[in-house]
Order: C-alpha cells, then sequence, then structure tokens
C-alpha cells in the first residue's frame, strides 16, 4: 500500500512542474504584461518608469530565468502582490478558498446522495417508465445552462417566493446572530448554489451508477446470489452495489476541475465570496498574481483530489495494489 | 417499442437541429425586424402579434435576435467541437500508435491540461485576447479535447495489435494512409459520439462566456448575450431570460440525445 502511495507521488512530481509551466506559459504568451498594466492606466507613469518597472518585474530577462524566478517564489506559495490593492495574493486567495471549499464539498455530497439512488433504481428497473422519466430528467440537467437555472430559481425562490436569499454567503445582521441563527443563515445562503453548481454533475454521476449497475448485474457472481435463493434486495445492495459504485471514486476525481471551473459562473452570478469569484474578478482587472495564483492551486487541488481517489480505489479494491 | 421511441426522440432532435440551423442560414430572410433596430416606444413589451417574443430594453425585436444569436452559437458550436475533435483524435492516435516516449509525452501533457479547470483556461485565454466569435471558438476548441485523446487513444491501443495493421505494415503501406485509411476508420465511433457532445458542450461554454460578457461583443448578438441582456429585468421582462435560455437548453439537449443514440447504433456494447 505505502509503496503505491509513494509511487503515485513520485509520478506527480512531473505533473506538478508540468502545472506550474503551463501557468507561466499562459501569462507569458499572452498580450500584454504586467507593466503595461500599471503603466497604461495612469498617464503619470513616464516611459522610463516604464522601463524600471519591468526591471523590477524581471521582465527583461530570458524566459527561463524568469520562469525559475517565479517558480521559487511558487515552491513557498508566494505568488507576488495583488495590482489591485497591494495584498499577497495567496492572501486573499486563502481568504476565498474555504468558502469555495464548502460550496463544492456540499455539491459533491448532494449529487451522491442524489445520483446513487437515482442510478441503482434506473439500473435495477431497467427501461421502465421511472427509468425514461429519469433519463430525461437526468438529460435535461445536463443541458441546461447552469447560469439560466440559476437565474430562474433566483427569481422563483428570492424574487417571487421571498423564500432565500439570492446572494452573499451570510446576511447583513450575521454578527449579531446567535451560533443556531448563524448555521440557518448559511445554509440559507447555500442552498441555491450549492444545488445549482449539483445540476450538471448528478446528471452525469446517475449516468455512470447506472451503467455501472447494469455491469455488475449482468456478472456471473450475480448469478450465482440469485441461484442461491437469495431476494433480488439482497444482491443488489449487498452483492451489486459495492462493485457498482466502486469506480465511483475516481469519477468524483475527476469531476473536481469541472466543479471549480463551474464555481467561476455560479460565484459570480450568486455573488458568493469564493475563489471562482476573485478569479473572475481578477480576470477582468488582468491582477497578473491573483490569476496566476489561482491556476497553480486550483490545479493542484484537482491534482490532490485524484492522487486521494487512487489511493482510496487501491484501498477498496485489492486488484488494483499489485499492478 | 422502446427501439421506437428511443427513434422518435432522436429523430426529434435531428429535426429540431435541423430546423435551428436553416433557421440561422436564413435568418436574413425570415426575421421581419432588423435585430440592431431600436424602437424606443416600444421598449420592454411583452410578447404580441407584432413582437412574437417581445422587444428588449433598447426595442429591438427578440425574435429576430434569436434567429442572428442562432448564427453565432450554432457556428461556434460546430467549428469548437471540429478544433477538439482534430485535436483530440491526433494525439489520441499518435500516442496509442507510437506508443513509448511519444505516448509518455502526450499523455503527460493531458493528465497536465485535465488538471487544470477548463472554463478557467477559456475565460483567461478570451479575456486576455480580446472577446470575439473567433476567439471563443479557439479557446473552447483548444481546452476541450482531453477526454477524447484518452479515449480514442485506448481504442487504437486495442486495433493497433490486430493482424490487419501488421499486414499493412508489411506491404509498407504509407504512415499517413496507415493512420487515416486503415486505423482512424476502426476508432471512429467513440470520436462520431464525442463530436455529438462537443458541440452541445461548446455552444454552453459560449452561452456561459456570453453571460460573463467575454463572449461575442454588440452589435453581434447570441444566445447567452441576449440572457445577460435580461437579467436585469427579469422581473419586469421575464420573455428576455425565459426564450434564449429554452432555445439553449433545446439545442444543447438534442445534441446530447443524438450523441447518445449515436452510440446506441455504433457502439451497442456500451450502455
Amino acid at each position: 500500500m505505502f509503496t503505491y502511495i509513494f509511487k503515485r507521488l513520485i509520478y506527480s512530481i512531473p505533473i506538478i512542474l508540468g502545472i506550474t509551466v503551463m501557468t507561466f506559459a499562459v501569462m507569458f504568451f499572452t498580450p500584454g504584461n504586467p507593466a503595461d498594466m500599471v503603466a497604461d492606466f495612469n498617464i503619470k507613469v513616464s516611459a522610463e518608469s516604464k522601463e524600471r518597472l519591468i526591471k523590477l518585474y524581471g521582465l527583461d530577462k530570458a524566459w527561463y530565468e524568469q520562469y525559475w524566478n517565479w517558480l521559487k517564489r511558487v515552491v513557498v506559495l508566494d505568488f507576488g502582490n495583488s495590482f489591485r490593492d497591494g495584498k499577497p495574493a495567496s492572501k486573499k486567495i486563502a481568504e476565498r478558498l474555504p468558502a469555495t471549499i464548502l460550496l463544492n464539498v456540499l455539491s459533491i455530497i448532494l449529487m451522491l446522495c442524489i445520483s446513487i439512488p437515482v442510478g441503482v433504481y434506473s439500473a435495477v428497473k431497467k427501461y421502465s417508465l421511472f427509468d425514461r422519466v429519469l433519463t430525461a430528467i437526468v438529460f435535461t440537467c445536463f443541458s441546461v445552462p447552469v447560469f439560466w437555472a440559476a437565474l430562474m430559481l433566483m427569481t422563483v425562490f428570492g424574487l417571487w417566493l421571498g423564500w432565500l436569499p439570492i446572494s452573499g454567503l451570510t446576511s447583513f445582521e450575521f454578527g449579531e446572530f446567535s451560533f443556531f441563527e448563524k448555521i440557518l443563515d448559511l445554509c440559507r445562503h447555500l442552498i441555491l448554489p450549492v444545488f445549482v453548481s449539483t445540476l450538471g454533475s448528478f446528471a452525469v454521476m446517475s449516468r455512470y451508477v447506472r451503467s455501472g449497475m447494469l455491469d455488475v448485474l449482468k456478472q456471473d457472481y450475480i448469478k450465482t446470489a440469485y441461484s442461491k435463493g437469495l431476494s433480488k434486495r439482497q444482491v443488489v445492495f449487498n452483492h451489486a452495489l459495492k462493485n457498482a459504485l466502486l469506480p465511483l471514486i475516481t469519477i468524483i476525481g475527476l469531476s473536481i476541475p469541472g466543479l471549480i471551473g463551474g464555481s467561476f459562473i455560479i460565484e459570480t452570478i450568486f455573488s458568493y465570496p469564493g475563489m471562482g469569484r476573485l478569479g473572475y474578478e481578477a480576470i477582468m482587472a488582468r491582477d497578473y498574481p491573483v490569476i496566476m495564483g489561482i491556476g497553480v492551486i486550483s490545479a493542484f487541488l484537482t491534482l490532490l483530489g485524484n492522487i486521494i481517489a487512487d489511493v482510496l480505489y487501491a484501498s477498496a479494491d485489492p486488484r488494483i495494489r499489485y499492478k | 417499442m422502446n427501439k421506437f421511441i428511443k427513434n422518435k426522440i432522436s429523430l426529434s432532435a435531428a429535426a429540431f437541429i435541423a430546423a435551428v440551423i436553416l433557421a440561422a442560414a436564413f435568418a436574413p430572410f425570415i426575421v421581419k425586424y432588423d435585430p440592431a433596430a431600436q424602437e424606443l416606444s416600444q421598449r420592454l413589451s411583452a410578447p404580441s402579434a407584432k413582437h412574437l417574443l417581445g422587444t428588449d430594453d433598447l426595442g429591438r425585436d427578440v425574435l429576430s435576435r434569436m434567429f442572428y444569436g442562432a448564427r453565432v452559437s450554432v457556428s461556434v458550436g460546430f467549428v469548437a467541437a471540429l478544433i477538439t475533435v482534430v485535436i483530440g483524435s491526433l494525439i489520441g492516435l499518435f500516442a496509442g500508435y507510437f506508443g513509448g516516449a511519444i505516448d509518455g509525452v502526450l499523455m503527460r501533457f493531458t493528465d497536465i491540461m485535465l488538471c487544470f479547470p477548463t472554463f478557467f483556461l477559456i475565460l483567461l485565454a478570451v479575456a486576455f485576447f480580446e472577446p470575439n466569435i473567433y476567439n471563443v471558438m479557439i479557446a473552447i476548441g483548444i481546452t476541450s479535447w482531453t477526454g477524447l485523446a484518452r479515449i480514442v487513444r485506448a481504442e487504437v491501443l486495442t486495433v493497433r495489435e490486430r493482424e490487419f495493421v501488421l499486414a499493412s505494415q508489411t506491404l509498407a503501406v504509407s504512415g499517413f494512409r496507415l493512420f487515416f485509411v486503415h486505423i482512424l476508420p476502426n476508432v471512429i465511433s467513440p470520436i462520431i459520439v464525442y463530436s455529438a457532445l462537443a458541440i452541445g458542450g461548446a455552444i454552453l461554454t459560449e452561452s456561459g462566456l456570453s453571460f460573463l460578457g467575454l463572449g461575442v461583443q454588440p452589435p453581434m448578438s447570441s444566445w447567452g448575450q441576449i440572457l445577460m441582456q435580461g437579467k436585469d429585468y427579469i422581473y419586469a421582462a421575464w420573455w428576455l431570460s425565459l426564450f434564449p435560455g429554452a432555445a439553449i437548453l433545446l439545442t444543447v439537449l438534442s445534441f446530447n440525445l443524438i450523441g447518445e443514440s449515436l452510440r446506441d447504433i455504433l457502439d451497442p456494447k456500451e450502455l
């Protein structure tokens, strides 16, 4: 087991390096550079001081020198200071990251709570009316533009019915609330964003559960279980379910970049104080240090998620270990 | 019975897509109003006989704008999917066929790409190189191929062991011919299925970009852009949000349904 984890970690080193190279390359090859950003929007900056700025940022050096200098700082999570308010980019991201992780973890939990029963039930009752209706719902959820769904839900539940708040993570008076009121307030703010970010991934996931379950139900050991005289319920829940759900571990890992990508839109619509909205604002303001920080950190999180998924898979499925 | 229903659904999906493509192609001959013509006295008027889907905040006819918007959405969908499919298939083919170091490099590159949230990269690319329809197509196309590359590689790995490949090699068939005449047709099914899904995905991504103000720029209109303008009037003018959203939903749904039925037809072993 430890050998496996060790191997998996060694294998990630080139990927981590690749992530930093990619982020750096994206910034390096896009038109405009940080010095333009500071200088061109300020008429007081002379051409001479722009030269000095370029020297200061090290933009006159060769790309590999720039990359190496940047990499040395990234290792200690120093992405430089934000151009907008001068605060360290890593600090700004760290402030926003917990909210995004909270949103995505809740979405994953909700997604599993819906898609496992839905997928299992459609597989067991294949081609029944229920399966067809569910399939239709799943396809619709998969095709719906998330921001449109968000907009519609905000209109219905926020504006017409007035049941749920439509923006932010906490109310104005949050500081004065008691502990339970605080929890309730957070939950009310989280309902719509979590629901919306679950829409697309729940659809994909329940298809995976359905096809995984159908595959397993065709296996010989399931026939054996039936021929022992077990009931359908026992076969499905005690014998088939575990094997059908195994691949989900990997798929959850793979769905992380999609969730983080989705949070750029969802957080912007709901004015949710997470990393996605910070990223959107940083992109619009060309705040290079923050953008590069978010790029590297979200890629690292994905990689970490995938490593955890692989290790969990290996510990759940003994066949993997000796590969 | 099931087959029949499935066919009926995929037929209606195909018919809907054909209608959208025709509407996009012949938009100037169909619409009653110039999509950019402003009629300020008619602003935000509800759907009526004169304006079937109402008007927007500048008094422009929503139906006409949606017909022209279909041009943007459909062409972004097809071109971005084409770029995706070409890159994904080529990387998958080369990695799978050559194996070894080439496979290692290409697949590590794919792994790295898979770590980045695609939407973040697209947002970044479009924002930094001026938001316009071509950059949107390219940005979506060059970031969405990772899944296909892995699928094609896996297929090629099994195909290249087959005897006809050995036979072509012994007959000294050129590399180009071997790839595109002998191997590609044998791995084409997942590519076709992926293309249908990629078109729907690209239309969704484009609408998301437009919604964030990073898609095509006015006066050009796309469905996502009409939605973005409509969101400020959602309480007063529901038609500005409902119709373009429904158009996106139905179009993407149709492409996904076609993808699914293609999967059924081309690859019966998959579910």
